[in-house]
């Protein structure tokens, strides 16, 4: 069963994300921050696509991502961001950081799919 | 939507079988679209905002209304407003990884003199799926004079919308690539506006499908994706008639993924190219 993770603080966004991951095969790890993230990580290095807040104590999101995209054996993670800024700047930062893809919120469950699909990671 | 506080529910009566059976015949008489059985939420969804702006209660009072004056005004919006294809960024995305690996580029090298290729989204909507592909071919580093993309729809509101090239967050958000909305688009406000560059390579204009398109093409390239399913039998072979005659022989039809060329196998043939299926004018 391929393996992702969804890394936000808010639980009951997690959960949705998570639900809608499931739907698609994946088993699921959670994570409230970044450093949490990095340690989940070490104990499941076979997790093949992130979705990861931007705002979160301990390690941002944008943090993350590099700290993600820094370890070569991580390069193949998939990394999409789901967060509430909108900024085009912002954007351009995950981006050029390492994000393989990008969500406004407020999503739907559809935004999440499309680009899931986008990415080629559900079929 | 998730992650924001839930917009209210509209409230108001639900729709009587009478007038919903009016609706059918109305939109059917003026558009050839099937209402099935059991859309009564869509028409809630689509027409209890004109029923709002008209001071009524409920979309059986504008039902009542439409009965009672003659208002050509009014029934055009109300068939428009039920007619709208929904529809989005890069939907099907299987198919643009089609054309960006094999078709254009095929199209392009078949073309017998020099000339831009030609392409139709033939229920272009509020314009996602033509500006989708000049997208696609701006990133190909096709110029615009090289590839000429009409939209065409039925409805005179949605293409107003999609010459304004001005979407929403969530429209935004629906299947456009990240990397493509931060070069393509600029934000104002809650809205996010497509760049000059690529809403120059894209025209709009009015067209019945059930009228021929000849004199819009020839066509070497025709999205006609989510519309044909609304359509009786009759009416969706004599569509896929008249857009084969818009078509260059050699040009590419692509259908929505639940859509099937029907027995038409004399005018089209039936391709896969990767995860998609796209039809090819014989």
């Amino acid at each position: 069963m391929a393996k992702a993770m969804v890394v936000d603080d808010s639980r009951a966004v997690r959960l949705i994300l998570r639900r809608t991951l499931e739907k698609h095969g994946y088993q699921v790890y959670e994570a409230g921050h970044g450093k949490e993230a990095l340690a989940v990580l070490d104990q499941h290095p076979d997790v093949r696509l992130m979705l990861v807040d931007w705002n979160m104590p301990e390690m941002n999101g944008l943090e993350l991502v590099r700290a993600v995209r820094s370890d070569p054996e991580r390069a193949r993670i998939v990394l999409m961001m789901v967060t509430t800024e909108t900024e085009i700047e912002q954007m351009v930062r995950a981006l050029a950081a390492g994000a393989n893809e990008y969500v406004m919120k407020p999503f739907t469950e559809e935004v999440i799919t499309d680009k899931l699909r986008l990415l080629g990671v559900i079929s | 939507m998730i992650g924001t506080e839930q917009g209210k529910a509209t409230g108001g009566k639900e729709i009587s079988a009478e007038n919903f059976a009016f609706l059918q015949q109305q939109v059917y008489r003026e558009s050839g679209i099937v209402l099935e059985p059991g859309k009564q939420y869509l028409v809630e969804a689509r027409l209890a905002p004109i029923a709002r702006q008209h001071g009524l209660a409920s979309v059986n009072e504008l039902c009542n209304l439409l009965r009672a004056v003659s208002n050509d005004g009014l029934r055009r919006r109300v068939v428009e407003a039920m007619t709208t294809n929904e529809t989005q960024f890069f939907r099907e995305p299987a198919q643009y990884e089609a054309l960006r690996t094999t078709l254009l580029g095929e199209l392009l090298a078949a073309r017998r003199s020099p000339r831009p290729l030609t392409c139709w989204s033939a229920a272009a909507s509020t314009g996602q799926e033509a500006y989708s592909l000049a997208m696609l071919a701006a990133e190909m580093g096709l110029a615009a004079n090289d590839c000429d993309i009409l939209g065409t729809d039925l409805a005179e509101a949605v293409l107003e919308r999609a010459r304004a090239g001005r979407y929403s967050q969530l429209e935004v958000n629906r299947g456009l690539p990240a990397a493509y909305l931060v070069k393509y688009f600029t934000r104002q406000g809650l809205e996010w506006i497509l760049k000059e560059e690529i809403r120059r390579r894209v025209r709009f204009q009015r067209h019945d499908l059930r009228d021929s398109a000849r004199h819009l093409g020839p066509f070497d390239l025709v999205f006609c994706r989510n519309v044909l399913i609304y359509f009786d039998h009759e009416t969706k072979r004599r569509i896929l008639q008249l857009v084969r005659e818009a078509m260059y022989p050699g040009g590419y039809l692509l259908l929505g993924a639940v859509e099937t060329i029907l027995d038409l196998d004399h005018l089209f043939e039936r391709r896969r190219v990767g995860q998609a299926i796209v039809y090819r004018a014989r």
